[in-house]
């Protein structure tokens, strides 16, 4: 693994807790790093494992379920 | 839209009379029209004058032009007059060069505007105590001396610490700190406040307990000294035990004396425990749980508004009509009622608010808005055609994000038809431009590439509808709130993550169909079980309001566990004021009662429920849209301390009855002894009953007041007279009524030697083991919630551990249980005193009234949704919590088969059900799986 490695991460943010935090951690101006890509989800219940598998199989390097 | 919010302003004048006022109004300037303020937050950042932030106790510093917190309503920035340069010395002007949309404006002034209203609530809530100036604190004087508001803004990650505890003297992180309660109440020497605050034991205890995931390191302490515990809430009790098990400690004594520690780091404490030991200890940060008290203007206003105060300043209430002030059509919640935490100040809220309806019920709907909106186009058969609005945001995106870039890049997307970038796209002439192209263009799909649909969604949807489109036709990227607001410093990166973002939401915009928001019909009528206090408030509460209500009793008569209860704290007799709650529910024509009578069952949901009354033998069908239930509770029936063997040995309900009835027998005993907490606060009911530590204090004051010279006894484990009935508990020790406090350890034992009953307990100071003969004991026992099993098999509502009903959430939802259209008031949900119960009975009926005053309600359409896949395996049913889904069987084909139903009424469009189902069988409208997939795809398309 080279020292660049950038790894891609897909989260699935519930609406109403880890979403609405994303929003706030904007509001508030706190800096993270740009690698994470959001599915808003309407609860962390509806993340089926499938779709969890299939990301990883189709190249994502990790899943983060935030509810 | 029927909400009119005027911010930074107060009441000059008031005139007229119940129904109709006339408000005088000054309107101070915001200097920042909010029309054009999108909140980008520049005349902030580029601001020179800095000034204390007060949002942040003033730990850390804010600019003139500012907002007061990140979740600001209306979220718009505001030019503090008192310190902004260019309003005091006519120079600098630097917010109004680089405010992007010309939103500030130095010449606004103070406005007077009358508005005409039937009633007003008043709600300006309280003032914390300030401990500055009381020298045995050492507030001012000691660094790491702070109150617990400031400690609050450590705890936060919106504080000046971002959630790290620094010790104020040096920075450094505390390892032990202290807690000392009622700094500023319960005291009528350094303050004149002799009231109890209500809230500080229980915000010290979960200050307390977050402590430790606050610091780095495990070697930590929290040490609370009080004088009783006052953990009266629902799960409270739990919640301090618990906390002891966490590592809290408790110890009962007030430290007198604050000293700075070495190098003025610190602080040094003396206290005296009970058994008079003196101690001297070093906290590395001492938190002063500070009172609330009346607010600063609270006599101004009384004044104004022409009503009575208490003696602390609160407003004079009483119990049977808990929020009405002593002017009529003037009404009072949140902590100027009394000081009260969040749950209670939403009840009350919820209370006035059904006051307001039955003083306004015969105007109802009279200046009410509403939208209509045209014919919805089909566009079932069209291709799909994609609209992308990329939004600069003046430079809050277009700062970090190159949006050219992004919007170029929408352009080579598939199925994107038209493309734009715009500086605002949320303003008002952009929503018109938007209108605009998706009727040039036949757009059938819109991706906003913008801030948040938290907050951004409806106003899109609604320009969607304007122009006939669906509403569910559109999707966000949310490229400032989570992209370019935290990533300000890697712009390519943000760039690129923003044409993901807006890739992903073009994939999931091509998978969007047009759905209808669940419309369900709303059948006008109430059904309240339960006639007691509280049931009969939300009869009335309902009927004032004009609808019809149904009210239940199972038993022969109205009134409840009230009809045993003699007087309230406040010294009104309980009788006449039922009486008339009695004899106005009686006399309403909108309330039919029903005595004797259960109910049988009930099916359907919100807005329609249809139930089975049954009265003896005789079933009678009631349609309702909403119900409230106060099933009540009973006090528990002791089988300890002689009761039942021994006719001295009372329960505080049996004493009540001898109270009414016969006086003179319970006033002429020569002495009385009150047990406290009998059955509650132990390991069978973990629970304080709230209500009997008043009760028994103001039952003892009753009997010094008769009879001086009977020796009167309350044994107790803390005395819990939150708020003003604090008064009560001082005159008793006044009146020289003996408190014993007493451990589940140490329990009292009662005990008959012949004639005399003697009770045995140790004494607290000495340890010295006491023996009271008596005539006559008193045993404060538990509230019980009476059996609600078949409710909550009926309703499928929530029950706690103890039995009483679940709220929807315990502070913002208190009076709405975990069902749609069920509201709950009085005991059932949790033990508490009358004018409690009828606020409840009233908020219940408040809350009851938002889904009866439609013909129709709509929910909106993320629901779930069955699909062909669907072949009846029925893994969903059991995971879905609201019990919305139920297996049908249906003929085709001359063959049964089976298939889940979704009641649209009942789902929250969770999706559990989606995610446990192997097959795609159920999916949520607008989150389908293939959706989800499309984006996930979407992502890993560059990968």
């Amino acid at each position: 693994m080279s020292d660049n490695f950038e790894p891609t991460i897909i989260g699935f943010l519930c609406n109403w807790c880890a979403y609405a935090g994303g929003d706030l951690a904007g509001v508030s101006r706190f800096e993270y790093p740009t690698n994470m890509r959001a599915v808003r989800v309407m609860c962390s219940g509806m993340v089926h494992p499938d779709l969890v598998v299939d990301s990883l199989k189709k190249g994502a390097d990790g899943v983060i379920v935030m509810g | 839209m029927n909400i009119e919010l005027l911010t930074l302003s107060e009441v000059e004048n008031v005139k007229g009379e119940q129904g109709n006022f006339t408000v005088t109004i000054k309107k101070n300037p915001r200097y920042v029209d909010e029309d054009k303020c999108i909140a980008c937050g520049l005349c902030a950042e580029k601001c020179p004058k800095k000034v204390p932030d007060e949002y942040n106790e003033g730990l850390n510093k804010r600019k003139a032009a500012y907002i007061k917190y990140g979740q600001t309503v209306p979220l718009k920035y505001a030019i503090d007059p008192n310190n902004c340069i260019y309003l005091n010395k006519g120079k600098c002007g630097v917010c109004a060069k680089i405010c992007p949309t010309g939103a500030i404006n130095y010449d606004m002034k103070p406005e007077l505007v009358d508005i005409n209203v039937g009633a007003v609530v008043l709600a300006p809530g309280f003032k914390p105590y300030s401990p500055k100036g009381v020298d045995y604190y050492g507030y001012d004087e000691i660094a790491d001396v702070i109150t617990s508001l400031e400690y609050e803004r450590y705890l936060s990650a919106s504080g000046p610490t971002i959630g790290h505890i620094a010790r104020p003297s040096d920075g450094g992180e505390p390892k032990k700190i202290a807690w000392i309660q009622c700094v500023g109440s319960r005291n009528t020497n350094c303050a004149k406040n002799g009231y109890c605050s209500s809230v500080c034991c229980m915000y010290s205890i979960k200050q307390a307990v977050m402590t430790g995931s606050h610091l780095s390191s495990d070697d930590n302490e929290q040490v609370i000294f009080y004088m009783d515990i006052r953990t009266v809430g629902k799960e409270y009790e739990r919640y301090y035990e618990s906390s002891k098990k966490q590592g809290v400690s408790y110890i009962k004594a007030r430290p007198h004396t604050l000293l700075a520690g070495p190098d003025g780091v610190g602080v040094t404490m003396t206290y005296t425990t009970e058994d008079g030991t003196q101690n001297d200890e070093y906290f590395d940060m001492v938190v002063l749980s500070i009172g609330l008290e009346a607010p600063a203007d609270a006599m101004v206003l009384a004044d104004k508004f022409g009503f009575d105060l208490t003696q602390y300043n609160f407003a004079k209430t009483d119990s049977f009509a808990p929020v009405s002030t002593t002017r009529d059509g003037v009404f009072v919640t949140g902590a100027f009622h009394s000081p009260k935490a969040i749950p209670k100040s939403v009840i009350y809220a919820s209370s006035a608010a059904a006051e307001v309806e039955a003083v306004l019920s015969e105007s109802k709907n009279t200046l009410t808005k509403e939208k209509t909106w045209p014919v919805e186009m089909d566009i079932s058969a069209a291709d799909p055609k994609v609209g992308v609005f990329v939004c600069s945001c003046g430079s809050n995106i277009a700062g970090v994000i190159d949006v050219k870039d992004v919007a170029a890049y929408a352009a080579t997307l598939p199925g994107v038809e038209y493309v734009e970038n715009n500086m605002f796209t949320c303003s008002t002439d952009t929503q018109d431009l938007i209108a605009e192209k998706i009727r040039d263009n036949g757009l059938n799909r819109v991706v906003i590439a913008a801030c948040t649909p938290r907050t951004h969604e409806p106003l899109f949807q609604e320009t969607l509808q304007g122009v006939g489109l669906n509403k569910y036709m559109i999707e966000m990227a949310n490229i400032r709130n989570q992209n370019s607001w935290v990533h300000p410093n890697e712009p390519e990166k943000a760039t690129a993550k923003a044409k993901d973002q807006v890739r992903m939401a073009v994939a999931k915009v091509m998978g969007n169909y047009p759905l209808d928001d669940v419309e369900v019909n709303v059948t006008a009528r109430a059904l309240v079980v339960g006639g007691g206090f509280a049931g009969m408030n939300a009869a009335l509460g309902l009927a004032n309001n004009g609808y019809e209500t149904v009210l239940l009793e199972k038993s022969d008569s109205l009134g409840g566990v009230a009809v045993d209860l003699y007087e309230t704290w406040k010294g009104e007799l309980v009788k006449p004021g039922l009486d008339a709650v009695i004899s106005e529910v009686e006399n309403h024509d909108l309330i039919r009662i029903f005595t004797d009578s259960t109910l049988k069952s009930v099916t359907g949901s919100v807005g329609s429920f249809f139930g089975e009354i049954a009265r003896g033998e005789d079933v009678e069908n009631l349609e309702f849209g909403a119900c409230v239930l106060a099933t009540g509770g009973h006090g528990y029936t002791p089988n300890e301390y002689l009761y039942g063997q021994d006719a001295r040995v009372v329960t505080a309900l049996d004493f009540d009855k001898m109270l009414a009835n016969d006086q003179d027998k319970a006033t002429k005993a020569g002495s009385t002894v009150f047990i406290q907490c009998v059955g509650s606060r132990d390991d069978q009911r973990p629970y304080c009953s709230r209500v009997c530590c008043a009760g028994s204090v103001v039952n003892a004051v009753l009997l010094k007041k008769s009879n001086p010279d009977m020796d009167v006894y309350v044994l107790n484990r803390d005395i819990r007279t939150y708020g003003e009935r604090e008064d009560v508990y001082k005159e008793a020790r006044d009146l020289g009524v003996m408190f014993i406090s007493y451990t589940p350890e140490t329990k009292p034992e009662v005990v008959n030697l012949g004639d005399d009953i003697v009770v045995r307990v140790t004494d607290p100071i000495s340890g010295f083991p006491l023996e009271i003969t008596t005539d006559r004991v008193v045993l404060a026992t538990a509230i019980i919630p009476n059996d609600t099993s078949s409710f909550v098999d009926m309703f499928k509502c929530g029950v706690n551990a103890d039995g009483f009903l679940s709220e929807a959430h315990p502070k913002l939802r208190p009076v709405d249980s975990t069902v749609d259209g069920l509201f709950l008031a009085g005991l059932c949900h949790y033990p508490k005193p009358i004018n409690e119960a009828v606020a409840q009975g009233k908020a219940a009926a408040s809350r009851a009234s938002v889904v009866l005053s439609k013909k129709t309600m709509k929910l909106d359409a993320i629901k779930s949704h069955v699909t062909q896949n669907c072949d009846g395996c029925a893994l969903c049913v059991d995971v879905c919590p609201y019990n919305a889904l139920t297996l049908v069987e249906f003929e085709e084909g001359g063959k049964i088969h089976k298939r889940i139903k979704t009641d649209k009424a009942l789902c929250k469009g969770c999706g559990i059900c989606a995610a446990t189902c192997p097959k795609e069988g159920i999916v949520v409208d607008g989150f389908t799986q293939s959706q989800l997939k499309a984006q996930v795809d979407a992502i890993l398309e560059r990968v």
